[in-house]
């Protein structure tokens, strides 16, 4: 059977479960609703909050990333698995303990002000919004490169799945349907790894195998060191950004990665403070099995990518070359005119991506009308380097469909965890605790499914029309995360003495200032855009690890503002007392 | 549970984190990023030390340290008789 045909059979497959995970596991009241009735497993909230954190980026596009960057890579890697030691210690079990259904209901109680609450709601709203714009188009656009629809029809579908469980099971049916799509998308993952692994290195386990040596003898890294360095690339192993910025985007990430709402509320669904605990190690073990395969992959891909390459005449080049050079991930322009392909430092196109022209070159390339004048021949998209593996590999088709299936998977859960927080946010954060108070929970379920209605028609609007910030989503995203919610949270728990007064500016400066420095460097809203390059950076930070310093900047102005203000009341002293003590979780909304 | 016992099992609490985050730093910050160039000269195996910790061994640490925090928190609730 054809790519396509196996395609449609596990797409259709994979879905047809999640629908039916989505009619057994209906929601019928808010708690179950918000927080899955707070009676997951830590095992299977673990698998959840995997595929919840790992989108559809980190499925397709990390790996290639990684090995278009070498060493700058790391911060990913790191800065995504290392939030989870912060959020395994030090918000996690605690906010397990305060026992409400989310971030801002934390937010609101401890500083006992509806402000804090409202910065709070604002903030999620703004991170996840921002965030479910980028998942809704990597939705569409694995459905368009796998199913050959429309990127837009891609939207749709994605949508329709998205708030059919959504709509009806809530936190309960996203959970249980992220279960089975972190089992579908590692599958993905792991297969063409592990035999890419076995051909390159002999040895089946791609975190070993990134280590061994090839047939040759000569250790694989040590290969790709020298392959890039005699073409005047950076060694591969070393990378070329400033230690500090490594330092700062790194921390960025992974103080914002223990600050998202859609992360922090997986927590809320365990029955008790000690599964807390347990399921952030479930999750991060989860998390690490694809993290650390990913940077194998990358080594495997590059190294694959410089040997086969470099020199060759085009026409003898291997078949998915060509291959998906006629789908306009790889493109190749004969600067020299030897015919063969010449790969070396710098872009090959002037822009982001090559312009075809409908004409074909003298050995029957594609010609691309943007050549740059460095004297690199060849542009290859970084997402090639998970789509094409499977090929590369010349694995069987059915396993190429299931990349397509793991890469839906990751898509989707992502989205449907963002979809429920905006969705939570707006039925529970401002409706039910700012307007109507007395509604029933009946009323407020309907109006949570209302709103999930509304949240899922929005995303898919961003994912159609792509607003032009969406490339930025994920400093931003980050940043804001990492500047407001993480020292509100730390500082909730960790200090008695922190009062309303020092959170709520602290949280206002440092999403103020991580902002305006975002503004002012990635996007160029403000100032003068000549202004806005690298070298004007505030100490040689980029605007990716400008959270670390939204942070700071939050953290002091809190610690300061605090001291020069009444302390909490009693009862607030009272509740930061109780949510230190990990018994009688199930009693704490009674404070 | 008295006050002085909740002072004293936060207290034992907050010495697991410092000894546990002081671990999470230095695998990450220190050994994959500040002194990366120094650990690079060091082989294991096939990969340079320092960016074997950047992209592999700091991971493997987080999780372990995740673990090591579950049973050291769960012996201390039982310590202090506030386990379900």
């Amino acid at each position: 059977m054809g790519i396509q045909t196996w395609t449609f059979i596990i797409v259709g497959l994979t879905f047809a479960l999640y629908i039916g995970i989505a009619i057994w596991s209906r929601a019928s009241s808010t708690k179950e609703f918000y927080v899955a009735g707070g009676g997951v497993s830590p095992l299977a909230n673990g698998l959840a909050t995997a595929a919840d954190w790992m989108s559809a980026a980190s499925f397709l596009g990390m790996a290639g990333i990684i090995a278009f960057s070498g060493y700058d890579g790391s911060v990913y890697l790191m800065g995504w698995t290392g939030g989870y030691v912060l959020l395994a210690l030090l918000l996690a079990p605690y906010l397990r303990k305060f026992g409400k259904f989310t971030v801002p209901d934390f937010i609101g109680d401890r500083y006992y002000s509806n402000l804090a609450r409202t910065v709070a709601v604002v903030a999620a709203l703004f991170v996840s919004f921002t965030y479910v714009a980028g998942q809704m188009r990597g939705v569409g656009v694995v459905f368009s490169r796998f199913l050959d629809v429309e990127v837009n029809t891609g939207v749709y579908i994605g949508m329709a799945v998205v708030l059919f469980y959504a709509f009806l099971g809530g936190m309960k049916g996203i959970t249980y349907t992220q279960v089975a799509q972190y089992c579908v998308l590692i599958f993905a993952f792991m297969v063409p790894a592990i035999f890419i692994s076995l051909m390159a290195t002999g040895n089946p386990i791609p975190q070993l195998g990134m280590g061994s040596a090839g047939s040759d003898g000569v250790y694989l890294l040590d290969k790709l060191d020298g392959l890039m360095t005699d073409l005047g690339f950076t060694a591969y192993t070393d990378g070329t950004k400033s230690t500090t910025d490594i330092f700062f985007i790194t921390a960025a990430l992974m103080l914002g990665t223990a600050g998202l709402p859609h992360v922090i509320i997986r927590f809320f669904t365990v029955p008790k403070v000690k599964d807390a605990r347990k399921s952030a190690g479930y999750a991060l073990l989860f998390i690490a099995i694809l993290y650390t395969t990913a940077p194998a992959i990358a080594v495997f891909a590059r190294t694959n990518l410089m040997e086969t390459v470099q020199d060759t005449p085009y026409k003898e080049i291997p078949d998915w070359f060509t291959k998906w050079e006629e789908t306009g991930l790889i493109a190749w322009t004969d600067k020299n005119g030897d015919g063969k392909i010449q790969y070396l430092p710098g872009s090959a196109v002037e822009g982001k991506k090559p312009m075809f022209s409908e004409a074909r070159g003298a050995v029957g390339q594609r010609l691309i009308t943007n050549a740059s004048a460095t004297r690199n021949e060849l542009y290859v998209d970084r997402d090639i380097t998970v789509l094409a593996n499977p090929e590369i590999a010349g694995l069987p088709n059915w396993i190429i469909a299931l990349v397509a299936a793991g890469g839906l998977a990751a898509a989707l859960s992502t989205a449907a965890g963002l979809l429920l927080v905006i969705s939570t946010s707006i039925s529970h954060d401002l409706i039910k605790k700012q307007f109507a108070p007395n509604i029933s929970d009946k009323r407020e379920l309907l109006i949570a499914r209302v709103s999930s209605l509304f949240a899922v028609v929005v995303a898919g609007y961003f994912g159609i029309n792509p607003p032009g910030f969406v490339a930025s989503v994920v400093a931003l995203a980050f940043g804001l995360a990492a500047s407001s919610f993480f020292p509100a949270i730390v500082m909730g728990i960790f200090s008695k003495r922190m009062n309303r007064e020092g959170a709520i500016t602290g949280m206002i400066a440092g999403l103020a200032i991580t902002s305006y420095y975002i503004a002012r460097f990635k996007l160029g809203w403000i100032g003068n855009p000549e202004t806005s390059t690298e070298t004007h950076w505030w100490f040689g930070i980029s605007p990716e690890g400008f959270g670390t310093v939204g942070m700071l900047v939050n953290f002091v102005i809190a610690i300061v503002i605090s001291r020069f203000t009444a302390p909490p009341p009693a009862e607030v002293q009272e509740i930061v007392e109780n949510i230190r003590i990990p018994s009688g979780a199930g009693d704490a909304v009674q404070h | 549970m008295d006050a002085s016992q909740r002072k004293k099992y936060w207290r034992e609490n907050l010495k697991y984190l410092a000894i546990l985050l002081a671990i999470w730093f230095v695998v990450s910050y220190g050994f994959g990023i500040l002194l990366v160039d120094e650990l690079n000269a060091i082989r294991l195996g096939g990969f340079k030390l320092g960016f074997w910790f950047a992209q592999q061994g700091s991971i493997y640490v987080f999780v372990v340290l995740i673990f090591v925090y579950v049973q050291l928190m769960n012996k201390l609730d039982k310590k202090y008789d506030v386990n379900e």
